[in-house]
């Protein structure tokens, strides 16, 4: 009998970590309908799906109002031409949210912070305390915005590798022989990728949007290593936090002239177990070249006016 | 071991996710209500991160609340496809707002659907 419960417990405890190691390598794992932070009738305005009946894809307007014309239904692309990423590039599609042509809402897209216990990233013990000390607006954890302690609430730079994560739209990419400049629409923000064959800095200096170096790894796919960001910035909407030992890799690679994908994979050691991916082969499409890009500053005095008109009289 | 008492602790945190999920997006407002008013518009403010309109209701009895409700931010709307421009609302416009109001009861709302003067629907759907 000693002997039957000796064994049961060895099979429930490897059933158990079974379970736990299945769901821990499926940072991607597929899940069916609307994610919990939509369901119920107190989150159902968290996710557009759940607000529209029959959400439109009206033709958009670029920020001169111009109308731009929606991509022709089955045409086929150009093939991509080599070694170009240039082009104003628009997130395709609709995410699990129902959110159309904008990511990250709740957080890195690939684990965004909507219920689900999977799309926890794997934080370490000093990871999940730092996540704590976060009091993010969006995500399982939201707290009213005048509680909030998010660096962009006071007009902080998003810093890298949030601009990549954080509400993610439109992006414009320019080239030169020596640099790839990433033109952020949100926050008109914009960095600058290395092409030159320089390393990654050994020892550096943090800024808020840290150092990157990119290469190209084929005729359309350049890879980007990024290190350096300032421990201030979080990852994105949902406060993952990430300490000085982050390093970012991205993966921008081009399907055909019209469509691209991006991958983003961050390591921080300190604050996560393992790598996790944040952005995975995210679709973007090419705009027009004429697309007007919209000016989504962070401007201080509207950001206090909206804290006293609106965040202020609701927070108590 | 140490990595077996990792996994053990993610095992027990996998068993209890209910308390992740007690909150949402628009933490002060009251997801569960959704209530529609007519009004006079008295201010429209375009800016980021949000648009502001602020509206008079008056009520049967002839007292008027100042009601102030926020949109998406313009930019946001305008890649949406909906464009809010300065001169979408002026003071004096008529309008019919359904919005999510805040919680503690403050005329403070966030806009769902707004139908403007000339009878176009204006909708917002981000959290």
């Amino acid at each position: 009998m000693q002997n039957f419960v000796a064994r049961a417990m060895v099979l429930i405890a490897f059933v158990a970590i079974s379970a736990v190691a299945y769901a821990q390598s499926s940072d991607t794992k597929e899940h069916k309908g609307l994610p919990p932070i939509c369901q119920g009738e107190a989150n159902r305005f968290n996710c557009a799906s759940a607000t529209i009946d029959g959400q439109s894809d009206a033709p958009a307007v670029d920020a001169w109002g111009r109308s731009v014309a929606p991509p022709a239904k089955r045409a086929k692309s150009a093939p991509a031409a080599r070694h170009d990423l240039s082009g104003i590039w628009q997130v395709d599609g609709v995410d699990e949210f129902g959110f159309r042509g904008i990511l990250g809402i709740f957080g890195a897209p690939a684990l965004p912070s909507d219920g689900y216990p999977d799309h926890e990233p794997p934080y370490t013990k000093e990871g999940l305390e730092a996540y704590h000390r976060h009091k993010p607006v969006f995500g399982v954890d939201a707290v009213p915005a005048a509680q909030s302690n998010d660096p962009v609430k006071s007009c902080d730079p998003p810093g890298f590798p949030r601009s990549d994560l954080h509400s993610l739209s439109t992006m414009q990419i320019l080239q030169t022989p020596v640099q790839m400049v990433v033109l952020y629409a949100r926050y008109k923000n914009w960095r600058m990728i290395w092409a030159d064959g320089r390393e990654l800095p050994q020892d550096p200096d943090p800024t808020w949007d840290g150092y990157s170096v990119g290469k190209w790894v084929d005729d359309t796919t350049f890879v980007v290593q990024s290190n350096g960001t300032d421990e201030r910035t979080w990852l994105d909407n949902a406060g993952r936090p990430h300490s000085d030992a982050l390093r970012v890799e991205e993966r921008f690679h081009r399907v055909d002239r019209d469509h691209m994908e991006l991958t983003v994979t961050l390591n921080d050691p300190k604050m996560y177990a393992r790598p996790w991916v944040a952005l995975d082969k995210q679709p973007f499409r090419l705009m027009p070249a004429d697309f007007a890009m919209s000016e989504t500053r962070c401007s201080p005095s509207e950001m206090a006016a909206y804290d006293s008109l609106v965040s202020a009289p609701i927070s108590k | 071991m140490k990595r077996f008492g990792f996994l053990i602790a993610s095992f027990v945190f996998l068993l209890a996710p209910a308390p992740l999920l007690a909150h949402h997006g628009n933490a002060a407002y009251d997801a569960t209500k959704e209530i529609t008013v007519n009004g006079v518009v008295t201010e429209w403010i375009v800016a980021n991160p949000h648009s502001l309109l602020k509206f008079d209701v008056t009520d049967d009895k002839g007292s008027v609340t100042h009601w102030i409700v926020e949109s998406g931010a313009a930019s946001v709307n305008q890649a949406r496809g909906v464009r809010l421009t300065r001169q979408l609302l002026k003071p004096g416009d008529k309008v019919t707002v359904t919005l999510m109001p805040a919680k503690n009861g403050q005329p403070v709302g966030r806009i769902h659907r707004l139908v403007l003067p000339d009878g176009r629907l204006m909708v917002n759907d981000l959290p």
